[in-house]
C-alpha cells in the first residue's frame, strides 16, 4: 500500500475478507434487513398482495390502528402479561434457585444447596426445551373445560366445580400466563443459579457467621449482588411478553378468544396477513409493536441501572 | 449495604464454621423442600399423563378417572399417529431441514464472525452493527414482507425455502456470539499458522475452529433447539397447500385444532410423546450442555 499499489498479501487478505463475509451479507441483507425496510414501507400502502397494485395511504393504516377495539384490547393483554409474568417467575426462580444454591444452610464450612439440587435443576428446566406449539397442544388437554381435563378431575376428586380455564373471558388470559410461567421458570432458575454461584461463598459464609439468617441472606447479599442478572431476566421475560404467539394461536379458544379475551399483537398481524391479506395493515400492527418492544428494552435499561458491584 | 460484610469475608472466619443452626431454619427446610417437590410434580406430571394418555382409550381419556392408568398397553394410536396424522412424515422433514440450517447458520455464521473479529478492514464496525441490530427486531414486522418475498421468489411451500430463512434469521446471535468468542482466542497459534505459509482459509478451517469448539458446540445447541423448536416461520412459509413438507410442531398443533368431536385424543397424545420423546431423551444426555449453552447465550 505504501508503494501506491496493493501488494500480494494485502490483495489475498482483502479477497479472504470478501469470500467469507460475501454469503452471510447476502443471506442476512436480502432475507432479513430488506424484509425490515420493506415492513415500514409496506406500512405505509394498501398492499392486499399481487405487488404492484398497491398505493401509498399515508398513516391511514396506522390512525386505522388506533380506532380498532382488537389493537386496544391486545395492547391491554400485553400490559397484563408485562406485570404479572415477568414477576411471578422472577419471584419463583429467585425462590427456588437460592434454595437450590443456598437453601442448605452451612455443610463443612461451605455453603451448599438442598440436597437433590441438581435432580430439581434437571426436571425444572424441561419444559424450557419443549417447543412453545407442542406446550401449547399438551396445556389443552389439561386444562379441558369438562372433568376430563387433568385439573378439573383433580378439582372433582375434592368436591369443587370443573373450571373453564380457558373459556371464561376473565380467566383465559391468566391461565396463559400461567402456562408461560410454568414453561419459563426452569430457565431462569438455571440463569440465576449460575449467577448466584459467580458470587464469592465467602460473603454469604462470612454473613452467615455473623448471624445473618436466611431472609437476610437472601434479600441484603444475593439480591444486590445478582442485580445484572436479574436485570437480563427482566429484559428477556419482557420482550417474551411482547410476543406469546405460538401459545395464544394453539392453545386458546378460537385463537385468542372467546371473544378476543386472549389475542395478542403478533397474532392479530397474523391473521390480518395471511387470513384477511391485508399486508399494509399487517405491516402497521407490525410497526407498532417494534416501538413498543423497543421502548420497554430502553426504558427498563434506564430505570434499573445502578452501580456495578465488583467482587 | 453487601459490601460492608465482605471485608470481613476473607479474613479469619471463614475456615472455622460454627455449628448449624436449628430449629426455625429445619423447619424452613421442610418447607422448601415441599415447595420443590410440587413443582417438580407441575412439571412431570402432565407429560407422564400425556404418555399414559397415548396407551388409553377415549372412553378411558373421557370417563369417570381420566388420572387412572390405562387397562393395557397397546400401541395402536403410536401407529395411528406415525403413519395416518404423518407424524413420521413431519419428523423426518424437520430432521432434515434442522440439520440442514443448523450446519450452515454455523458454517455462515462462524466464518463472518471470525473475519470480524480477526481482522481490521474498513466497514468492520458497521458490518459488525448491522448483524447485532438485527438481535433487537421482532420477526413479526418482517412476516408480511417475507411472505410476498418467498412467494414471489416461488419458495412459499419449500424447504429450501425454511433452510434460508432460518439461517437468514440465526445469524445475528450466532455472529454476535461468535465473534465475542474469537475475540477471546490467542492471535498466536493462527499468526504462527500463517507464518508457515497457512493459507487465511486453512488458518480458519484447521486451526481457529478446532480452537473455538466449546463457543461452537453452545451457539449449535442454541440454534438446533431454536430452528427445531420454531412454529411461525413454519406456518408462514409451509402453508396448508404443502402439508407434506410440513415441520413436527405445525403438524401437532394441527392434529389438535383439526381434530373437533371425532378427535383420535389417543392418537393425539402419542403424537405429542412422539415429538416430546426425542427431545427428551437428547436433553437428558446434553442437559449439562443444553441448560450451558441457552443460559450463556441469554447472558452475553
Amino acid at each position: 500500500m505504501r508503494h501506491g499499489r496493493l501488494s500480494p498479501a494485502v490483495l489475498r487478505k482483502y479477497g479472504f475478507i470478501a469470500s467469507f463475509l460475501a454469503v452471510p451479507l447476502i443471506l442476512y441483507g436480502y432475507f432479513v434487513v430488506a424484509q425490515y425496510i420493506q415492513a415500514f414501507q409496506i406500512s405505509l400502502t394498501n398492499s392486499r398482495g399481487i405487488s404492484p397494485n398497491f398505493k401509498y395511504v399515508g398513516l391511514e393504516n396506522f390512525t386505522g390502528l388506533f380506532d380498532n377495539d382488537v389493537f386496544w384490547a391486545a395492547v391491554r393483554h400485553h400490559g397484563l402479561i408485562l406485570l404479572a409474568m415477568p414477576l411471578a417467575t422472577i419471584a419463583i426462580a429467585l425462590f427456588f434457585s437460592f434454595l437450590l444454591n443456598l437453601g442448605g444452610g452451612q455443610k463443612n464450612g461451605r455453603m451448599a444447596g438442598v440436597p437433590g439440587s441438581g435432580f430439581y435443576k434437571v426436571v425444572f428446566f424441561f419444559p424450557q426445551v419443549l417447543a412453545v406449539a407442542i406446550v401449547g397442544v399438551l396445556f389443552q388437554a389439561i386444562l379441558r373445560p369438562d372433568g376430563s381435563g387433568v385439573i378439573n378431575s383433580a378439582l372433582h376428586a375434592v368436591g369443587v366445580d370443573p373450571v373453564g380455564w380457558l373459556v371464561e373471558p376473565n380467566l383465559a388470559l391468566w391461565t396463559i400466563i400461567g402456562v408461560m410461567v410454568w414453561q419459563a421458570v426452569g430457565f431462569y432458575v438455571v440463569l440465576f443459579s449460575a449467577g448466584m454461584s459467580s458470587i464469592p461463598k465467602d460473603v454469604f459464609e462470612a454473613a452467615a457467621l455473623d448471624g445473618a439468617g436466611r431472609f437476610t441472606l437472601f434479600f441484603r447479599i444475593t439480591l444486590p449482588l445478582l442485580w445484572d442478572t436479574l436485570q437480563v431476566g427482566w429484559v428477556y421475560l419482557g420482550i417474551a411478553a411482547f410476543d406469546g404467539f405460538a401459545l395464544v394461536q394453539v392453545l386458546s379458544v378460537d385463537r385468542g378468544g372467546p371473544d378476543n379475551a386472549t389475542t395478542v399483537l403478533p397474532l392479530e398481524i397474523w391473521r390480518t396477513a395471511f387470513t384477511y391479506s391485508k399486508y399494509g395493515v399487517a405491516s402497521a400492527w407490525g410497526v407498532a409493536l417494534f416501538f413498543m418492544t423497543l421502548t420497554f428494552a430502553v426504558l427498563t435499561l434506564r430505570v434499573t441501572r445502578r452501580e456495578r458491584i465488583e467482587f | 449495604m453487601a459490601t460492608d460484610v465482605m471485608p470481613v469475608a476473607s479474613s479469619e472466619t471463614s475456615t472455622r464454621p460454627k455449628p448449624r443452626r436449628t430449629g426455625g431454619g429445619n423447619v424452613f427446610g421442610g418447607l422448601s423442600h415441599v415447595a420443590l417437590v410440587i413443582w417438580s410434580i407441575l412439571v412431570i406430571y402432565p407429560i407422564v399423563w400425556t404418555f399414559l394418555g397415548a396407551f388409553k382409550t377415549n372412553t378411558e381419556l373421557f370417563g369417570d378417572n381420566p388420572l387412572a392408568l390405562p387397562q393395557h398397553f397397546g400401541w395402536d394410536a403410536w401407529g395411528r399417529a406415525w403413519a395416518k396424522a404423518h407424524i413420521g412424515l413431519y419428523m423426518v422433514n424437520t430432521i432434515k431441514v434442522v440439520a440442514i440450517s443448523t450446519f450452515l447458520t454455523m458454517l455462515f455464521g462462524s466464518m463472518a464472525a471470525y473475519v470480524l473479529a480477526r481482522y481490521t478492514f474498513r466497514g468492520n464496525r458497521l458490518i459488525y452493527l448491522l448483524f447485532v441490530s438485527g438481535l433487537s427486531f421482532p420477526v413479526f414486522l418482517a412476516l408480511a414482507p417475507l411472505w410476498l418475498t418467498m412467494k414471489n421468489l416461488g419458495l412459499l411451500g419449500t424447504h429450501t425455502g425454511v433452510i434460508l430463512v432460518y439461517v437468514a434469521y440465526s445469524l445475528p446471535f450466532t455472529v454476535f456470539f461468535l465473534t465475542a468468542f474469537f475475540k477471546t482466542l490467542p492471535t498466536s497459534v493462527g499468526e504462527a499458522a500463517m507464518m508457515d505459509g497457512c493459507s487465511h482459509t486453512r488458518t480458519f478451517f484447521q486451526i481457529m475452529l478446532p480452537m473455538a469448539k466449546p463457543g461452537l458446540i453452545s451457539i449449535t445447541i442454541f440454534n438446533v433447539l431454536g430452528q427445531w423448536n420454531q412454529y411461525l416461520l413454519p406456518i408462514v412459509l409451509l402453508p396448508g397447500d404443502a402439508e407434506d413438507k410440513w415441520l413436527i410442531t405445525q403438524g401437532i398443533a394441527n392434529i389438535s385444532t383439526s381434530a373437533g368431536y371425532e378427535a383420535d385424543w389417543a392418537g393425539l397424545f402419542a403424537a405429542l410423546s412422539m415429538a416430546i420423546i426425542p427431545v427428551l431423551i437428547v436433553y437428558v444426555i446434553f442437559q449439562r450442555q443444553i441448560q450451558s449453552g441457552l443460559t450463556t447465550g441469554a447472558l452475553k
